[in-house]
């Protein structure tokens, strides 16, 4: 069986060598990926698109340059963090701090909500669209360095090396982020849940 | 050892990970099976990461694959036709 890897270096190599067409092959399983790293910097949907098209072009334009030595979608994923802050630079000029200047140092209060009368949400209320709104609108409002490790880490699945690697920032402040950024959600999705899902005394039962 | 509330929510995000060692993991999993607070929290905060993968929470834009990709094929085009008149 070929793993994924082992077919995405036999695709780039085909890429390389003239079969440019397949290039279309190699990017589709990441393409919501490249959107979604996009859109968790710029915050809006046509530059987010905008920009994920020219990371593809970028990519495909710099193949030769990818080494192998990182993941295709690492590698891509970079060139959609560059390509984001890039934008958001031009976006917000020159007084704004850029996103690496950002230390997670500040104060802030990272304890999570505590509910009594919840336990878990019922599958009723995950359904809701209210609940995924929120949810868009709690993850937008995220400051930049939380939003974007989340992003990499919770939405796109990236491993926290991985993550890391593309942020070109250390696996401990990976996680140090990540962990904030899902207490912050936490804390601003409670007041949904708790008006969504009744008490229910008595029953006890957790995802194992 | 015996943890409190405050010490699980410290974890509470490498616990779901399970990057926690197998003692901390131990050491929680006893606080939780008498706090309703932190189990509440804890299981809060998975749902919101379930919720967050599901496709439907962050949707693309209509048609964006399609876009991107008669972009693609432009772009190719065109670096054919430069790599041609040379």
């Amino acid at each position: 069986m070929r793993t994924t890897e082992a077919h995405e270096a036999g695709l780039i190599a085909r890429v390389l060598a003239g079969e440019k067409e397949l290039f279309h092959e190699l990017i589709r399983p990441y393409e919501r990926m490249v959107y979604l790293t996009l859109f968790s910097i710029v915050k809006n949907e046509t530059e987010a698109e905008d920009g994920a098209q020219q990371t593809v072009i970028s990519a495909y334009r710099h193949l030769a340059s990818f080494r192998g030595d990182a993941k295709f979608s690492t590698w891509l994923t970079t060139i959609a963090i560059n390509e984001g802050r890039k934008r958001l630079k031009k976006a917000k000029g020159a007084a704004e701090q850029s996103l690496e200047e950002q230390a997670e140092s500040h104060e802030g209060d990272f304890t999570p909500a505590p509910l009594t009368d919840w336990r878990e949400i019922p599958l009723e209320a995950l359904e809701r669209k209210e609940l995924r709104e929120a949810l868009r609108v709690a993850v937008a409002e995220l400051p930049g360095i939380y939003r974007q490790v989340f992003a990499l880490r919770d939405l796109e699945e990236l491993s926290v090396e991985e993550t890391a690697q593309a942020l070109r920032i250390n696996p401990g402040a990976v996680k140090v982020r990540l962990h904030r950024a899902r207490i912050m959600l936490q804390k601003r999705l409670v007041p949904f849940l708790k008006t969504t899902a009744p008490a229910r005394r008595g029953f006890f039962r957790r995802a194992p | 050892m015996k943890l409190d509330c405050k010490h699980v929510w410290e974890h509470i995000s490498e616990y779901i990970d399970d990057t926690v060692d197998a003692k901390l993991r131990e050491d929680i999993e006893r606080h939780l099976e008498h706090c309703e607070i932190c189990s509440a929290i804890l299981d809060s905060t998975r749902n919101i990461l379930v919720l967050t993968a599901d496709d439907r929470t962050f949707e693309l834009p209509v048609g964006y694959s399609e876009r991107l990709h008669e972009r693609l094929a432009k772009e190719m085009e065109d670096s054919e036709k430069d790599s041609t008149k040379e």
